[in-house]
């Protein structure tokens, strides 16, 4: 069952790959995947498979795949209208790439051996690339060089600290010779500490290259600012969320041996160090695009902060992993909608968009008061929870950080969204037929009711499933 | 393990930390390219000389074919191959100088000798200098990829660097299974053929492999 919810994808994406593409029927090849996907996940949720010994849908694996297939879902129903629009750009690569990048994701969000979870995360990069090259010009290809470059590189220190857990393995007392999960876990009081403690510096520096957080987040803003929105949307809230889960599985470890102080440390201080900069290149940005990928660079943070502080803050974390998902596909897919029938991402040209998108335009708008902890959306809940934590840990100081940088950021991002929504579009260019349609408006719409409704009415097992991953992490 | 094997294995790791030095030096590509093929075959005999002593087993010799079909014969024939169809300019365009990257490299070293020390290792008595060369290799390697512009160069150092991730991987045999190897070499090789569609994209698109050009995405 957990093998053909990853195979699936990657059957389909070979399937897309050679399928004739006269009629341009591939992108329903697309919708298909998400739909079986989504369905799979489904019955996950309903009836608990037996986990295998590569493969288990843990709490904490449940709630990046969740996520990831949502949006997904949104994701590929969106694209049935943007392909539509796109017919000068081959969608064969497009398709086959999305879907083995759904494949990835899955298999990295139920990997229970350290090993495959890398291989996981390393495919995602792999699949990946070709999206962002979508455009097949000179800024996407910089964008995707860039991306494929400084990201290899990260995996492959993230290699390297999968390798010396390994050796903190084989070198402890009693020795470990494995490196799945439970074993490790099981294992972990005679980890050998400073084999543990390398590992987990390479690890934090490989995943969290890939996950953006400061200051090795230099491909984000390009990979982000060429890639289609549907890419976009992908990469800031699916993709994310499984390099996280590259670090928090060995976190896990870390906790379990009782050698976890230092990682939190660096985490906590990666966080902030993370919001900070995107304070400063969100503050003045003219690119709404990028902007949205500084606002990533800071939600990575959020993140990285929350796991950090621990204790309360953790469930208030993981509840974060899915609204952060949400949120960022509501922003990157309204946003693309702005960026075509403008023609333009940069805040001289494009003025408003309420006006001329009547949906886009307001759903940005949201969209941004949702992803900046604006009640009565999601992340207001557990950005605010988080801070709670942190406070209720004695840590005022970075407590307060915390608080004073969301607020940078909020105001910083406000100037940029409120130039692009407000105003009249008179006289501002405009390309033809790319208005809102229900295919590309309808997703973003549905995923901010989502947010808005995990923020009113949180249900009882989406709320279990973040105390019980909290409680696996060691919150 | 037999001492002619444990003096062949140190001889080895000396020769990959030197081909290292050798790669940072050099101003010519393709004999960047070599050095990398070299490394990828010496890596291929590692297993078997630091197994020679027991026996070999049927996956090790299949793991160490991989490793030499992959690492030194088809991923340089492809770098070499980028090369020629490119018509790249044959020499290296340094950010850093030689001598200063070479300097730069031999405090890496040091340094990855001193971090070593402080990493006990249990049983594997040949492979005192193993994680040091390891380290070494992964700092090389991310020299060369900050330090030079071109993206065959930088596409160079990533496969330093990996060849340095990959003897700590020499290390685990017994722990990772041989389809998870198999899986890192497979996604190896992968991720070096789509870098070379995509600088095959960069010569088209800016006539040129030099990733200097590669300037108008910035905040």
């Amino acid at each position: 069952m957990l093998w053909s919810l990853v195979l699936s994808p990657f059957a389909l994406a070979a399937l897309a790959a050679v399928a004739p593409g006269a009629g341009r029927r591939r992108p329903l090849l697309l919708l298909a995947g998400a739909l079986l996907h989504a369905g799979g996940v489904a019955w996950i949720w309903i009836a608990p498979p037996e986990p295998t010994r590569w493969l288990a849908a843990d709490p904490l694996g449940k709630i990046v795949l969740t996520t990831a297939s949502t949006l997904f879902l949104a994701c590929a129903i969106y694209a049935q209208g943007y392909l539509r629009r796109r017919e000068d750009r081959d969608d064969r690569v497009f398709v086959a790439g999305l879907l083995a990048f759904l494949g990835a994701m899955t298999l990295a969000a139920l990997a229970q051996h350290l090993g495959l979870l890398w291989i996981a995360i390393e495919a995602t990069t792999l699949a990946s690339a070709p999206l962002v090259y979508f455009e097949h010009d000179a800024r996407s290809l910089e964008a995707t060089w860039k991306y494929l470059l400084i990201c290899s590189v990260g995996i492959a220190l993230a290699l390297l600290g999968t390798f010396l857990i390994a050796l903190a393995a084989t070198n402890g007392e009693p020795p470990v010779r494995s490196l799945m999960l439970a074993d490790l876990r099981a294992g972990a009081a005679g980890l050998s500490p400073p084999w543990l403690e390398a590992a987990f510096v390479f690890i934090l520096v490989g995943y969290g290259t890939k996950m953006g957080l400061a200051p090795l987040h230099s491909w984000k803003p390009d990979a982000y600012g060429e890639a289609p929105a549907v890419v976009g949307a992908l990469l800031s809230g699916a993709l994310t969320n499984c390099a996280f889960l590259g670090i928090l599985r060995p976190l896990g470890i870390l906790r379990a041996a009782g050698h976890a102080g230092f990682a939190l440390e660096a985490l906590v201080v990666m966080g902030l160090f993370s919001m900070a900069l995107a304070a400063v290149f969100v503050v003045g940005q003219r690119d709404f695009k990028r902007m949205l990928a500084y606002s990533s660079v800071e939600q990575m943070g959020v993140l990285a902060f929350g796991v950090g502080i621990g204790g309360p803050a953790l469930a208030f974390a993981m509840f974060h992993i899915v609204n952060n998902g949400l949120a960022k596909g509501v922003l990157f897919l309204s946003a693309g909608n702005i960026h075509r029938s403008f023609g333009s991402k940069r805040i001289e040209v494009v003025r408003g968009a309420a006006r001329r998108l009547p949906l886009s335009g307001p759903l940005f708008l949201l969209g941004f008061f949702a992803v900046t902890g604006s009640p009565p959306f999601g992340p207001f809940f557990s950005e605010f929870g988080i801070l709670n934590g942190a406070f209720g840990a004695g840590r005022f100081l970075a407590g307060g950080l915390f608080l004073g940088l969301l607020a940078i950021v909020f105001i910083g991002m406000s100037v940029t969204v409120l130039h692009v929504v407000q105003g009249d579009p008179e006289g501002a260019p405009e390309i033809a037929g790319m208005g809102d349609s229900w295919l590309t408006a309808a997703p973003p719409l549905v995923l901010l009711v989502a947010v808005a409704w995990l923020g009113l009415f949180l249900p009882g097992p989406i709320h279990r499933l973040f105390l019980s991953a909290a409680t696996a992490l060691g919150g | 393990m037999p001492e002619a094997a444990i003096r062949l294995v140190d001889v080895l790791l000396i020769l990959i930390v030197l081909l290292d030095l050798f790669a940072l030096g050099t101003s010519r590509i393709n004999a960047i390219i070599r050095a990398v093929a070299l490394e990828g075959a010496l890596l291929a005999a590692l297993p078997l000389a630091i197994e020679g002593g027991h026996g070999l087993g049927s996956v090790a010799i299949l793991l160490a074919a991989g490793t030499l079909v992959i690492k030194a014969i088809v991923v340089p024939r492809m770098m070499l191959w980028a090369i020629r169809e490119a018509s790249i300019r044959r020499e290296v365009d340094p950010l850093l100088g030689f001598v200063p990257s070479l300097m730069l490299a031999g405090v890496g070293i040091g340094l990855s000798f001193a971090l070593a020390r402080q990493l006990p290792l249990r049983g594997l008595g040949a492979a005192t200098y193993l994680v040091p060369a390891a380290l070494s290799s992964v700092f090389c390697g991310l020299l060369l990829i900050v330090t030079r512009k071109k993206a065959i160069t930088q596409v160079a150092g990533f496969l330093v660097l990996e060849n340095g991730v990959y003897l700590v991987g020499l290390l685990l045999a017994s722990v990772m299974p041989w389809m998870v190897e198999a899986g890192v070499l497979l996604d190896l090789f992968a991720a070096i053929f789509v870098m070379g569609i995509v600088i095959y994209h960069i010569n088209r698109e800016f006539s040129s492999i030099d990733t200097a050009k590669l300037t108008s995405l910035k905040d």
